[in-house]
C-alpha cells in the first residue's frame, strides 16, 4: 500500500520561533493518522504545509504523491481541509455554500447543485439547507465545513481540529461522520488536543510537540509508554503515608512513588475498578486515614509528562507568555 | 445520527486550464463566483443597502447645509456645486474600508485558506473582491449624484466628460482596492475599526470640502498633495464645478495627479497584495 502522506524533515521559522522542527510523517493510505499535542505544538503548521497553503523553510512533502511544492496546484485538486473554524459563509444558505465551493472548482453547474445536495442529505442537513449560516449550531456549521472539505472527493482530507469548541452532543456527531468517512477509505490526518480523540478515531497517533514527532504509536502503546493506570492517594500523615505503602505494595505493579511533604501517594496498578475497592479496604483495614483516593487513566497531560518532562497546560501558558 | 457514506472515489477533475485562453476563462468564473457571493450579502441585509443610500443624505445635510452655509465660494456659485465632486471622491476612499473589513473578515473565518487549498485560481478571489467593491462604489457614485441634483449641484460640459469623471473616480477606487486588499490581509479583524478613524481626516485633508488655500501652510501643502485633491480637482474641471486651486504644480494639473496617483498606487499595493495573499502564513 502507498503512502499517501510524507514528511521529512520539515522546518518552518516564524523569525525566532521554530514552529516545525524535522518533522517527519508517514501516513498509509486509507488509514487515519491522529497528530497530537498541545496549542503551539505545531499540530496546525504542519496541515498548512501540507495543504499547501504555507511555505516552509526546509524538508520535502508530498500527498498522494505529489509534492507540496512542486505539484501543489495539482494537488490542490485532491486533498480537503476542515479547519479549526468553520470556513463557511454565515450569509449564504448551507446550498449556496456548497454549490459555491463545487463550482470553484470547475464541476460545472448542475454537477455542482447535485453534489451540494448529496452531501446535505449525508450530513443531516436537509432541513437547515435554505437557511442562512449564521441561523447554524455549532455542530451544524462544522458539519457544513466538513462537507464543503468534500465536495470534490478529495483522496485525502485534512482535519484540523475538527472538535475544538464543540458541546459534546455535536463532538459525538462529529466522530459519527469521520468514522463513516475512514470507512470509506479516505485517507485522513487529524489533529486533536483531545487523547481521547485520537484514540477513538487513529489508527496511529504521532504525538508532537515543539515542532517534532516524540513519539508514535498506537494508542494502546502510547498508553502503555505512559504507564496505564494508577492509584492516586493523599492521606493525613507521614505515618500513614508509611502504612499505605505497606498496605498497597501487594497491589503496585511498579515502584510506588511518594511525596512526603505532601503525603501524596502514587501507585502503578492494573485491573480497573475493582480494584480501586480491593485498595479501600486493605487501606480501612489498616486504619490509615485517607483523605482523597482515586483511579486515574493516562490522559494527554500524562502523555506529555512522560514524553516531554513537562505538562501540556506549562507549554499552553508558556505560549500565552510569547504571544 | 447515522449516516451512510459510500466508499470516496476521486471524482474526475476537469483538466486544469492550459491554453492563455483557458486560463482566462478559469479567472473570470472564479470571480464572478467570488463575486456573486457578495451581491448575495447585499441583498440579505438590507441595513448595508439602506446606510449607503443614507451616507450621501447625511453627508450633504451635514457639509452642505450645516458647514457649508459659513463657507464663501469665489465667484459666487453655490457651494453644493463645489461639495459634490468632495463627496464622490470621499465616498470613494471611504471605500479602503469596506474592502478591508471583507478581506480581513474572510481571513479570519478561514475562507481564504479554504479558497487557497482549493485548485480556483488564486487571482480569482482578489478580482472577484474587486469586481464586488466597483459594483458597490458604482452604486454610491449613481446614488450620490441624484442626490446632488436634488439640491442643486449639476454637470455643466456634456455627458462625455461625466463619463470621464467616472472613469477617474473608479480608478481611484481600483487602487483603493488594491490599498484595501493589502491592509485587510495584514491587519486583525478587531482592528480594523482603527481604519475608519485614520481615513476620515485623510479624506478631509485634501480639497474635499475646502480648498488647501483656507488651511495653514503645512497643512495646506500635504492636502495638496493628497491624492484624492487631484481626482477631486481632476473631476471638478470635467463637470465645470468651481474649483479653488492653489498655485502648486500638482493643485493646477489635477488631470494629470487623478491618473498618475492611482497607478502608483496600483503599481505599489498590487503586487505586494499578490505576494502577501500567496504566502500568506
Amino acid at each position: 500500500m502507498a503512502d499517501a502522506i510524507v514528511a521529512e524533515g520539515l522546518v518552518k521559522k516564524y523569525g525566532s520561533v521554530v514552529a516545525l522542527d524535522g518533522l517527519d510523517l508517514v501516513v498509509p493510505e486509507g488509514s487515519i493518522m491522529g497528530l497530537l499535542g498541545p496549542n503551539g505544538a505545531g499540530k496546525t503548521t504542519a496541515v498548512r504545509v501540507l495543504t499547501t497553503l504555507l511555505e516552509f523553510d526546509s524538508g520535502r512533502a508530498a500527498v498522494a504523491g505529489l509534492d507540496v511544492v512542486k505539484d501543489a496546484r495539482e494537488l490542490r485538486k485532491r486533498i480537503g481541509l476542515s479547519g479549526q473554524y468553520a470556513a463557511v459563509d454565515e450569509t449564504l444558505t448551507g446550498f449556496e455554500n456548497l454549490d459555491m465551493v463545487g463550482r470553484l472548482y470547475h464541476l460545472g453547474r448542475q454537477p455542482s447543485r447535485d453534489r451540494a445536495r448529496e452531501l446535505l442529505e449525508r450530513f443531516d442537513l436537509v432541513d437547515a439547507a435554505d437557511r442562512q449560516v449564521k441561523g447554524y449550531s455549532g455542530g451544524m456549521r462544522r458539519r457544513l465545513d466538513l462537507a464543503a472539505a468534500l465536495v470534490a472527493k478529495p483522496v485525502v482530507l485534512f482535519l484540523d481540529e475538527p472538535t475544538t469548541g464543540l458541546d459534546p452532543r455535536s463532538r459525538l456527531g462529529m466522530w459519527d461522520v469521520i468514522e463513516e468517512l475512514v470507512a470509506g477509505g479516505t485517507t485522513v490526518l487529524l489533529t486533536t488536543q483531545y487523547l481521547e480523540e485520537a484514540d477513538r478515531l487513529a489508527d496511529q497517533i504521532a504525538v508532537i510537540d515543539h515542532g517534532r514527532v516524540i513519539a508514535e504509536g498506537t494508542s494502546d502503546q502510547l498508553k502503555a509508554q505512559v504507564g496505564g493506570e494508577r492509584l492516586e492517594l493523599t492521606v493525613a500523615s507521614a505515618r500513614d503515608v508509611a502504612a499505605t505503602r505497606a498496605a498497597l505494595g501487594p497491589l503496585a505493579i511498579a515502584e510506588i512513588s511518594v511525596d512526603e511533604r505532601s503525603h501524596h501517594v502514587v501507585v502503578p496498578v492494573s485491573g480497573g475498578a475493582d480494584l480501586l475497592v480491593e485498595a479501600v479496604r486493605l487501606l480501612d483495614a489498616d486504619a490509615v486515614k485517607v483523605l482523597d483516593i482515586g483511579l486515574r487513566r493516562p490522559t494527554l497531560d500524562d502523555v506529555f509528562l512522560t514524553l516531554t518532562g513537562h505538562s501540556a497546560e506549562d507549554e499552553k501558558s508558556e505560549e500565552e507568555r510569547g504571544a | 445520527m447515522s449516516l451512510t457514506l459510500p466508499p470516496i472515489t476521486p471524482a474526475p477533475m476537469p483538466r486544469a486550464p492550459r491554453s492563455v485562453l483557458q486560463r482566462l476563462r478559469w479567472l473570470i468564473s472564479d470571480s464572478w463566483n467570488v463575486a456573486s457571493r457578495d451581491l448575495i450579502h447585499w441583498i440579505r441585509q438590507p441595513v448595508r443597502l439602506f446606510s449607503s443610500v443614507m451616507y450621501p443624505v447625511v453627508s450633504i445635510l451635514i457639509f452642505g447645509y450645516v458647514f457649508g452655509n459659513a463657507v464663501m465660494v469665489v465667484g459666487g456659485w453655490n457651494y453644493r456645486e463645489f461639495l459634490m465632486p468632495g463627496l464622490f471622491g470621499q465616498s470613494i476612499v471611504l471605500g479602503v474600508g469596506v474592502t478591508l473589513v471583507a478581506i480581513a473578515e474572510d481571513t479570519n473565518r478561514g475562507v481564504n485558506n479554504r479558497f487557497r487549498t482549493m485548485p480556483m485560481s488564486r487571482a480569482g478571489y482578489l478580482a472577484g473582491r474587486s469586481i464586488a467593491d466597483l459594483l458597490n462604489s458604482t452604486l454610491d457614485i449613481v446614488v450620490l449624484m441624484l442626490c446632488g441634483v436634488a439640491v442643486g449641484w449639476t454637470w455643466h460640459l456634456g455627458f462625455g466628460n461625466v463619463l470621464i469623471a467616472f472613469g477617474l473616480l473608479m480608478l481611484l477606487r481600483v487602487a483603493m482596492i488594491w490599498l484595501g486588499i493589502f491592509l485587510g490581509l495584514i491587519i486583525k479583524p478587531e482592528n480594523t475599526s482603527v481604519v475608519w478613524t485614520v481615513l476620515l481626516p485623510l479624506t478631509m485633508f485634501s480639497d474635499t470640502f475646502v480648498s488647501p488655500q483656507m488651511m495653514p501652510e503645512w497643512l495646506g501643502t500635504i492636502s495638496e498633495w493628497n491624492p484624492l485633491s487631484a481626482t477631486v480637482g481632476a473631476i471638478r474641471e470635467l463637470f465645470g464645478n468651481p474649483g479653488w486651486p492653489g498655485d502648486s504644480w500638482v493643485s493646477t494639473h489635477p488631470m494629470v495627479m487623478a491618473v498618475v496617483w492611482p497607478l502608483a498606487i496600483i503599481a505599489v499595493f498590487w503586487p505586494l497584495s499578490v505576494r502577501r495573499y500567496r504566502s500568506m502564513s
